[in-house]
C-alpha cells in the first residue's frame, strides 16, 4: 500500500502540466513579476485583456499554455523597456487582428458594441418614465 | 393624457408595438447564437487565427542558429529574389512529423525552405531531422516564440510563402498534407 502510494506520488511529481509541450524552460518573465510595482500593474492589466491563442477563451494572464507564457514574457519585457500598453496591444492587433484583444477599439465594425447599450438604456428609461407618469396620473 | 380620442388610439397602437420590441430583440439575439452555433465556419472552441501580415513585408527578426554548422535566420535572409517557404516547426510537435514528407517533396521539387524551430533544443531538432528528413537551408532558434509572435503565427506547424522581395504572400496553417502540395506550388508560382 505504502509503496503504491509512493509510486503514485512520484508519478504525480514528475509529470508536468498538460500544456508544457516543449522541453524548454519557461521564458524569464513568464511567471515572474516586474520589480517595479507600477509597471507590473500595467503589465497585468494588459495581460488580462489579451486573448490566449492556444486556449482560446482565456486571457494570457490565466493560461498556462507555453505560447501564453511567452506572450506574458513579451508584455513584461516591453513594459519594462518603457513601451506603452496600448502600443503593445496595437502591435499584437496588427499581427493577429482584433481577435487578440478583449478590449476592442471603437471602429466601423465595433461601434454598435459601445453605442447599443447606451441606446437600450435610453429606451428603457423612456419606457419606464412613461409608466411612472401614467401611474402618477392614476393615483 | 389627451382630450382627443384619435391620439389615444395612436398611443395605444404604439404601446402594442412596443410590447413586441423585447421579443424582437431576443429573437435577433438567439438567431445570432444559433447562426454561430450551426453555421459558423469553425467551432467556437478553436479557430485558426490568420496572420494579418499576409501581403506585408516580413517583420524584422534575427534568430541564432538552431543547429551548429547551420546558419540562423534573419528577416533579410528571406528576400533573396526568388520565392521561398518559411516553415515553423518543433521537434515536440506531432503534426510536424505528418508534414515532413511533403516538405521533403517540395525540397526535391527545388523549393528553397527555411525554418524557425519554436522552443526547441539543438539535440532534439537534430534528432527530429535525422529521423523525419531535413529539407531546410537555414534554421533559426525561436527560444521564446518571439519571431512567431512577430509574424502573427499562432502555432506549429505553420508555413509562410515569401516572395523575392521578402513580402509574405501566403500563410498555411497546420500541417501540409499531400493534397495541399499543389496549392503551395501554385502560390509559389504566383509569387514569381
Amino acid at each position: 500500500m505504502m509503496r503504491r502510494l509512493a509510486i503514485f506520488l512520484l508519478i504525480v511529481a514528475v509529470s508536468g502540466p498538460l500544456h508544457a509541450q516543449s522541453r524548454m524552460p519557461e521564458s524569464e518573465w513568464a511567471n515572474r513579476q516586474l520589480p517595479d510595482a507600477t509597471q507590473e500593474a500595467e503589465a497585468k492589466e494588459l495581460m488580462e485583456s489579451l486573448r490566449c491563442l492556444v486556449c482560446q477563451g482565456q486571457s494570457i494572464a490565466d493560461s498556462d499554455a507555453e505560447m501564453a507564457m511567452d506572450m506574458r514574457a513579451l508584455v513584461r519585457r516591453r513594459i519594462a523597456a518603457g513601451e506603452e500598453p496600448d502600443d503593445i496591444r496595437n502591435w499584437l492587433v496588427d499581427r493577429y487582428g482584433r481577435w487578440i484583444t478583449y478590449d476592442p477599439p471603437i471602429d466601423s465594425v465595433t461601434w454598435p458594441l459601445w453605442l447599443l447599450p447606451i441606446l437600450l438604456l435610453g429606451a428603457g428609461i423612456w419606457l419606464a418614465r412613461g409608466r411612472f407618469r401614467r401611474r402618477g396620473k392614476e393615483n | 393624457m389627451s382630450t382627443e380620442p384619435a391620439i389615444d388610439k395612436q398611443t395605444a397602437a404604439m404601446k402594442r408595438f412596443i410590447l413586441w420590441v423585447p421579443l424582437a430583440i431576443a429573437a435577433i439575439f438567439f438567431g445570432f447564437f444559433a447562426y454561430a452555433l450551426y453555421f459558423g465556419n469553425s467551432s467556437p472552441q478553436q479557430r485558426a487565427i490568420e496572420s494579418q501580415l499576409v501581403g506585408e513585408p516580413m517583420p524584422e527578426f534575427s534568430l541564432e542558429p538552431s543547429l551548429p554548422g547551420r546558419p540562423g535566420l534573419n528577416s533579410a535572409d528571406l528576400a533573396t529574389g526568388e520565392p521561398r517557404l518559411l516553415n515553423f516547426f518543433a521537434s515536440w510537435c506531432v503534426p510536424c512529423i505528418a508534414e515532413a514528407p511533403q516538405l521533403m517533396q517540395l525540397r526535391e521539387a527545388g523549393v528553397p525552405i527555411d525554418a524557425i524551430a519554436v522552443r526547441d533544443r539543438p539535440e532534439d531538432v537534430y534528432a527530429f531531422l535525422q529521423r523525419w528528413g531535413d529539407p531546410y537551408q537555414r534554421i533559426g532558434a525561436d527560444v521564446q516564440s518571439e519571431a512567431q509572435l512577430a509574424l502573427g503565427s499562432s502555432g506549429v506547424p505553420e508555413t509562410f510563402i515569401v516572395d523575392g522581395d521578402g513580402v509574405i504572400v501566403h500563410q498555411h496553417i497546420g500541417d501540409i498534407r499531400p493534397e495541399h502540395v499543389p496549392e503551395i506550388l501554385a502560390a509559389l508560382e504566383n509569387a514569381q
